[in-house]
């Protein structure tokens, strides 16, 4: 097979002239431009579900807004980050997912380390935008030391790519959709009884929120260690 | 210049961000030169004034006595600020959205209880549940969101300052949900 070659590209972001790799996403030439989207979902070195939305923004041309984890990159586009528009929408994403499930932040495991926190401080976002929903989801304690609770779960889907691509062992998936969509283990099994799952934990610290989380931690306690997954994501692509 | 009226209460809260208000200690006294207390548990008024220019709001609202009174606040105040987080988003006072009025009723009156000789929930004199605890703005337009579990003292002597002072502020550097 003929490998596609590797191009360079120019366009804009900002106003500002940058290049890329042909294969290259909009959010990666960003980023490595010192250029700062707001991102949820995404998570160095897995591939890119586009799910949270946060990183919109616009290509001029268009009207519609475009996720830049996802978006590839084109000769000559000038793409904006940060306009007021990116800004309320981005606001109005947050809010509804702050509003999809119960976030109580000040008794949560994660307050204090939380990704979803740190968005609508950044953002701006001091209430929500939508009216809170409160639907309840059961919670999976089953497993000796880690707990899901579906009730602070934001749906990004990194737990289930870091299962499937790094540890390789694909034992989480989403199940339903909407409203209704939570985390399962095999086909919807307790944690405890799954038996694709290694219990390497991978899942727990590349969560961006207190939704996965270990057994015994309090209120603030659970600081994630992410890093140990993109060490290894990186020390795995340079072997 | 003329001092702006104040009230505060607290609705479905702990009393917690009244304690951080208090909190503010030695600040308290710079910002009394601009403003008077005229309602709060802190003053002995006993009927919710006519003409307040702000009124800060703790907690939640989980009672048909609470909806009254927001919207008598709303009626009779210029601005609404929420303060803490029951306020701002329902917090705690609103996990109980997850079970249902029925299940803490049942909890708290039969369940955990060692007497409850008429074998009834209290019904008089007490408000009525709501079926869900809301945030204030899910009822009435809010001017400011103060959040923080209890709000930090610095946060609110910075925000109070500005909205006496009229200036624009970023209360997201100064706090967040859960802090
Ligand atoms: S997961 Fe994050 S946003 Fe949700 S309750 Fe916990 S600290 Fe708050
Ligand atoms: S459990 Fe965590 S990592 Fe998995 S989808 Fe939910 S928020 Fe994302
Ligand atoms: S970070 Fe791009 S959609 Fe989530």
């Amino acid at each position: 097979m003929i490998k596609e070659k590797v191009r360079v590209k120019t366009f804009k972001i900002d106003g500002i002239d940058v290049t890329g790799q042909s294969n290259a996403t909009l959010l990666e030439v960003a980023n490595e431009h010192g250029i700062k989207i707001p991102t949820l979902c995404y998570f160095e070195g897995l591939t890119p579900a586009g799910a949270c939305r946060m990183c919109l923004v616009e290509v001029e041309g268009s009207d519609k807004l475009i996720p830049a984890c996802t978006a590839k990159i084109k000769e000559g586009m000038e793409v904006t980050t940060n306009s007021e528009r990116i800004k309320s929408h981005r606001k109005m994403i947050l809010s509804m997912i702050f509003a999809e499930r119960t976030h109580t932040c000040s008794v949560c495991v994660s307050n204090g380390h939380c990704e979803l926190q740190d968005q609508a401080v950044d953002l701006g976002l001091d209430h929500s935008e939508v009216p809170y929903i409160h639907k309840v989801f059961e919670i999976d304690a089953s497993h000796k030391e880690y707990i899901y609770d579906p009730n602070r779960c934001i749906l990004c889907t990194r737990c289930v790519r870091v299962c499937d691509e790094v540890e390789g062992a694909h034992a989480l998936d989403i199940l339903s959709r909407g409203i209704d969509a939570k985390i399962i283990h095999d086909m919807d099994e307790p944690w405890a009884l799954s038996e694709s799952c290694t219990s390497c934990g991978k899942c727990v610290h590349v969560c961006p929120t207190g939704s996965l989380f270990e057994k015994g931690v309090s209120a603030t306690e659970m600081v994630k260690k992410k890093s140990i997954i993109t060490n290894l994501i990186k020390t795995r692509k340079e072997r | 210049m003329k001092k702006a009226r104040v009230a505060t209460i607290w609705l479905d809260g702990c009393s917690g961000c009244h304690m951080s208000f208090l909190d503010m200690d030695e600040r308290l006294v710079e910002l009394s030169e601009y403003m008077d207390v005229v309602y709060s548990p802190y003053v002995d008024q006993k009927e919710f004034p006519s003409d307040v220019d702000l009124t800060i709001v703790e907690g939640a609202l989980s009672t048909d006595h609470d909806i009254e009174m927001i919207k008598k606040i709303r009626k009779n105040s210029k601005k609404i600020l929420a303060l803490g987080d029951c306020a701002v988003t329902g917090n705690i006072s609103a996990m109980k959205n997850l079970f249902g009025t029925e299940a803490v009723m049942q909890k708290a009156y039969f369940d955990l209880v060692d007497h409850n000789e008429s074998g009834k929930y209290p019904q008089e004199i007490v408000p009525t549940l709501l079926d869900k605890v809301i945030p204030l703005n899910e009822a009435v337009d809010i001017d400011y969101f103060v959040p923080g579990c209890p709000t930090p003292a610095d946060a609110i002597y910075e925000v109070l300052k500005a909205v006496l002072e009229g200036k624009e502020i970023n209360i997201s550097e100064l706090t967040r949900f859960g802090k």
